[in-house]
């Protein structure tokens, strides 16, 4: 009789409760953890390819130690200790040197990161990265100028909503399992959904209106909704009165943002601007804007987030039903958090390269800005860089132009990447420690926020089928052997457990019978009449006058976005709903799905250069050329080209998918200093490409 | 035809292949092989913008080309629900099911060269349970029902739409 345990799926950073059937030690069967009623067994295709991955051998399967130069592919099969001891050597030389400060890591975050950030400040270093700069940033940051709190402080009741209005915000195929469960729900219900977007996606297909905005004019027509919604009122005046300020400089800022002139901009008609606004005033309170997931595309994404998240206000949508709310936390509930094991270490003193909460006063400093870190280690610059951990993130495919990144990297002594799967950036790291599958490892214990607050665990559920070893194992011995003990002063994953819960009165059995605990049983709603926010007024600030004091405007004029010079075409990429990052191009299952991408292309300029659907072309981009087959389809808008990332792997030992499709992110050369000085984030969808037929229809 | 049907709310699919995958990891299907597939369909150009995701398996046929075909008698029906499946022992690979299948059902296994195909996960079913594709599917669009229970289950949504309009 096979033995069912409760954990947390790993296939991507959405990380949902799944349920696992363990047989005689093997795993047999996977399905969501149905505890969870907003789950139930629904499981995407990428939980579905799990033990496809724990069987799969074209991974690290034990650590690494780089022989030849960076990037070659020489590797060493090592014990632990001589790859533990070879990184501990070399840290100890560079902090001996260049202090704690010199060790910076880039982490994919999510809810188990307190260990990770626990093991930077144990060695001394400011220098935390999560992979946010080129994804939630720039609303992050947005959410926080508007509300005082962070974009991870409100979440959204779209099974009750009235309209759901997604800019780009593609949920049916950047998925997460609940959030997609729970908007068609809502559209079952009746709800509206519109759907802004130059690529025509399956979310799209499920929109009730769909407009195929030019790319890179999302402000503008922002701009004409809030004019619009301002200009006749259609907003939530009792709730504007009590909670928002600054509606009249807005009011005076949205002047010559008519629809008639957001139509010139975005090819978006006025009338059907006006009709929508007319429709979303029907629709409040009940009405989601939602501010954006990866928002960090165009130079002005932090003032189009800034407009979602300041339309939520107008709506009244905040804490309604139907509308967004306040994620609870265990005080909510009346009860002690998770002690953080982080927050148990005494503050790091030192600056921190990247600048943020210095150089950057207003950027938030528990994320970092990766790429403001490379830049600070490129010209050592407030102080030398020397060594970068890599845990489970990706850099070299997440952020712009990876022959730039390479140099700059070639300036570390020791790149040392954690990861269960070679990613191009493992490829260039001097040391892989590979981490179990999320099967073969537990985690620390995760906080979940919502109306009904609770705590969350991944248990190991089955034995690690090769040399790796989980997260916690590999930084604690590593802070051990530093000398760093005292910071991180456990042995076993449990006793990391009972530290976080300590303070609770849960136990750490009280998970087995269903994977997670909850705080409240009842959902939890603020006093609509109570409510305070995290600005300085305790308003919804429309006008931020501590962000203006600081040099960031808290509203700018538009500007056309540039045009795609002759030839050219706007790069955009996107995702599938069975891959994630580029993290399963190569499962023996996924890889089965699509083994390359295709480049969308809009049917008139495919005429215009004689190229029919399944066409060989070459994508170029200076001296960069590759090549990709066209999907020739009026989904995309003709100013664009769409590809799907993540594909074009050129790691040799991921032989599934070496060399299969192509790479967005080889053709934005000098893009990694091309970022949002208000918002921080990386603006990916600012490069151009020429297309033309291939002169042979062999792929090379 | 089997007793059974999954049946398809295309509306609430995503085309996530979420179905494909549990399919092939419930059943260790070879490369290429997809014993249920999600057909993308897109409206022809120049018509409203729209893309569609139809499930595709088996229809289980009640008199069914494939197993008149089979030469080695592995293409087989079963008596108590009329599920069709092939019993791999037998099969020798010769392709006559794929060829006689009106719809080229039957997958070809280029690494065993043998046939596969649905079988509705009949083992799940003989323990009480529902086929991988429909247990896992993301959204919960696909169901696992009889042609009785679904068309009564249309008829009762349509006769509760009407109650809902009702002045």
């Amino acid at each position: 009789m096979a033995e069912m345990k409760h954990t947390i799926c790993g296939m991507c950073a959405v990380r949902c409760p799944i349920t696992v059937h363990v047989e005689n030690g093997r795993p047999v069967w996977l399905e969501g953890n149905a505890n969870d009623a907003a789950m139930g067994k629904s499981l995407c295709a990428k939980g579905g390819a799990t033990f496809a991955q724990r069987d799969d051998k074209q991974r690290p399967l034990g650590p690494l130690l780089r022989m030849g130069k960076r990037g070659e592919g020489q590797w060493r099969e090592v014990s632990w200790d001589e790859a533990f001891s070879f990184i501990t050597s070399k840290l100890e030389g560079i902090i001996a040197e260049h202090g704690g400060r010199a060790v910076m890591m880039s982490d994919r975050g999510g809810p188990f990161a307190d260990l990770r950030q626990a093991f930077m400040k144990a060695i001394g270093s400011p220098n935390y990265m999560n992979h946010d700069c080129t994804c939630g940033r720039n609303t992050h940051h947005a959410s926080r100028s508007v509300y005082g709190m962070g974009r991870k402080d409100f979440a959204y009741d779209y099974e009750n909503a009235r309209h759901i209005v997604l800019f780009g915000r593609n949920i049916t195929e950047s998925l997460r399992v609940k959030e997609v469960k729970s908007v068609l729900k809502g559209l079952k219900n009746g709800a509206h959904l519109t759907y802004i977007d130059p690529r025509f996606s399956v979310t799209a297909g499920k929109a009730t209106r769909y407009w195929q905005i030019k790319p890179g004019t999302d402000y503008a027509l922002l701009l004409a909704i809030a004019h619009v919604v301002v200009d006749k009122g259609y907003y939530d005046a009792e709730f504007v009165e009590r909670y928002v300020t600054g509606l009249d400089e807005f009011r005076t800022f949205l002047g010559p943002y008519t629809p008639e002139w957001a139509e010139k901009e975005t090819g978006i008609k006025a009338k059907d601007i006006e009709a929508f606004c007319f429709q979303i005033n029907e629709d409040r309170p009940k009405v989601i804007f939602h501010p954006g997931w990866m928002y960090t595309r165009y130079r002005d994404s932090f003032y189009a987030s800034r407009m979602l998240h300041i339309l939520n206000a107008l709506m009244g949508s905040i804490e309604q039903k139907g509308g967004l709310f306040y994620v609870k936390g265990a005080k909510d509930a009346g009860k002690k958090g998770l002690k953080s094991i982080a927050g148990s270490i005494p503050a790091v003193k030192e600056e921190r390269a990247d600048g943020c909460g210095s150089r950057y006063p207003y950027f938030d400093t528990s994320g970092g800005m990766l790429h403001l870190a490379f830049d600070a280690l490129d010209k050592a610059d407030p102080y030398p860089i020397k060594a970068y951990f890599i845990h489970r993130h990706n850099p070299l495919i997440a952020l712009p132009d990876p022959v730039e990144q390479r140099r700059i990297l070639d300036k570390l002594d020791l790149i040392v990447s954690v990861d269960v799967n070679y990613s191009e950036s493992a490829w260039y790291a001097d040391v892989i420690l590979p981490e179990n599958t999320y099967l073969e490892r537990g985690d620390i214990l995760r906080m979940e926020k919502g109306l009904k607050p609770g705590f969350g665990r991944r248990q190991q559920c089955v034995v690690p089928l090769n040399n790796t070893k989980a997260g916690w194992e590999i930084y604690l011995e590593l802070a051990r052997r530093l000398g760093k003990e005292e910071y991180l002063p456990f042995k076993t994953l449990e006793d990391i457990w009972a530290f976080q819960l300590q303070d609770t009165d849960v136990s750490i059995e009280d998970f087995d019978a269903k994977g997670f605990v909850k705080l409240s049983q009842d959902a939890i709603w603020y006093d609509r009449d109570k409510l305070s926010f995290g600005t300085e007024s305790g308003k919804i600030e429309l006008f931020n006058q501590k962000l203006e004091s600081q040099g960031v405007p808290s509203f700018i004029p538009y500007t056309a976005p540039e045009e795609a010079p002759a030839g050219s075409f706007r790069l955009l990429y996107g995702r599938c709903g069975y891959q994630a990052h580029g993290q399963h191009q190569n499962n023996p299952i996924l890889s089965q799905l699509l083994d390359e991408n295709h480049l969308w292309i809009h049917p008139e300029p495919a005429a215009e250069l004689g190229i029919k659907e399944g066409d060989l072309v070459e994508v170029s981009s200076g001296d960069v050329t590759g090549h990709i087959r066209a999907r020739v389809t009026n989904m995309i808008h003709p100013e664009a080209v769409f590809m799907l990332h993540g594909f074009g792997t050129q790691v040799p030992l991921q032989k599934r998918a070496l060399n299969k499709g192509l790479a967005d992110q080889i053709f934005m050369q000098g893009k990694l200093t091309d970022w949002d000085k208000a918002g921080g984030g990386v603006n990916i969808c600012q490069s151009f490409v020429t297309i033309k037929p291939a002169v042979s229809q062999e792929l090379k | 035809m089997s007793k059974y049907h999954v049946l398809q709310d295309v509306k609430d699919c995503i085309g996530c292949r979420a179905c494909e995958v549990h399919c092939k990891e419930k059943n260790s299907s070879g490369p290429g092989v997809y014993n249920c597939k999600m057909v993308e369909v897109v409206a022809p150009a120049g018509k409203k913008m729209r893309v569609d995701y139809v499930y595709l398996s088996c229809f289980h046929c009640k008199k069914p080309w494939c197993v008149d075909a089979c030469p080695t008698g592995a293409m087989r029906q079963r008596d108590e629900d009329g599920i069709v499946y092939v019993e791999g022992a037998s099969c020798v690979g010769c392709k006559a099911c794929i060829t006689a299948c009106p719809w080229t059902v039957p997958q070809w296994n280029p690494e065993t060269g043998k046939v596969e195909k649905c079988d509705l996960c009949k083992d799940r079913i003989d323990a009480g349970l529902e086929p991988a594709c429909v247990t896992k599917c993301t959204t919960g669009c696909l169901t696992f029902t009889t042609p009785a229970k679904a068309s009564q289950a249309s008829r009762q949504a349509f006769a509760e739409r009407i109650m809902k309009h009702r002045r």
